[in-house]
């Protein structure tokens, strides 16, 4: 056997995580949605009911120190889906517990969610005011 | 097939963002941001609509659905009282997610333990 010439690089190792574990995240999604489905939830319910549920178990596993832990080799794969925004908002929660109910968790909460609800919110008027004025629905799709 | 899908869309979707913070100097704060943005945008385009048909929690749990979820509460909220319904749609479609998001937030603040989270 031809030894490879270079150990495979950090970026595919990366990739491969980020691919598995998100897609992990978002196969958990799809279970979750299909039982609830079953449970007689409308469509839209249950994609809200989803998010719901894998906020609470992000939340969960934030506060035993374990989404963190699985970050550190997931990168990606547990920023993008809605669990890492979950992360996002718990985790300096408990951080900054310490700096009291107001200045601590309730504003720190919003280290980083605040700029995604701030430029969301604001993307989502544009798009808005657009359809609203245009009635224009898109290219394809 | 929808679990294939899901694992296999969603992976890819993750790996766009892994391949972001590898190669560029973007921080996880401006992924998350953009990645909500570009929901917005791609399914205002009439992309992402039928991403969530084909790979359902595999497209909608990802940030671009958080997006893609903002863009047709918009769209609802309009067909229903016009122009103001860019107002409010975007935070009704959104709410369940921040407002649990927030819940739990201050729920596990008072379990856990202050520490460095990271």
């Amino acid at each position: 056997m031809v030894k490879r010439a270079c150990p495979p690089s950090a970026l595919a190792t990366d990739c491969l995580w980020a691919f598995g574990v998100g897609g992990g995240i978002c196969t958990l999604g799809e279970g979750l949605r299909q039982l609830y489905l079953s449970l007689g939830w409308e469509k839209d319910a249950a994609g809200s009911l989803v998010s719901v549920t894998l906020i609470g178990l992000s939340g969960l596993l934030t506060c035993l120190g374990l989404y963190q832990k699985l970050a550190a080799k997931a990168g990606a794969g547990t920023l993008v889906p809605i669990t890492g925004f979950a992360n996002s908002v718990i985790s300096p929660a408990i951080e900054f517990k310490a700096e009291g109910l107001i200045t601590g968790v309730g504003a720190k909460m919003f280290i980083i969610a605040g700029p995604v609800i701030v430029y969301g919110l604001t993307a989502s008027w544009v798009w808005g005011m657009i359809y609203a004025f245009t009635g224009w629905t898109g290219m394809g799709g | 097939m929808n679990y294939l899908w899901a694992f296999v869309i969603g992976g890819l979707i993750c790996v766009v963002g892994q391949l972001l913070i590898d190669l560029t100097p973007v921080t996880p704060a401006r992924i998350l941001v953009g990645y909500v943005v570009g929901g917005v945008v791609l399914s205002a385009l009439g992309w992402y609509g039928p991403l969530v048909e084909l790979a359902g929690a595999g497209a909608s749990v990802p940030l671009l659905g958080f997006g893609h979820l903002l863009a047709q509460g918009v769209i609802d909220a309009v067909e229903e009282m016009g122009w103001l319904g860019a107002f409010t749609g975007g935070f009704t479609a959104s709410g369940a997610g921040i407002c649990a998001s927030l819940l739990f937030g201050v729920f596990f603040s008072l379990l856990g333990k202050s520490r460095d989270q990271n």
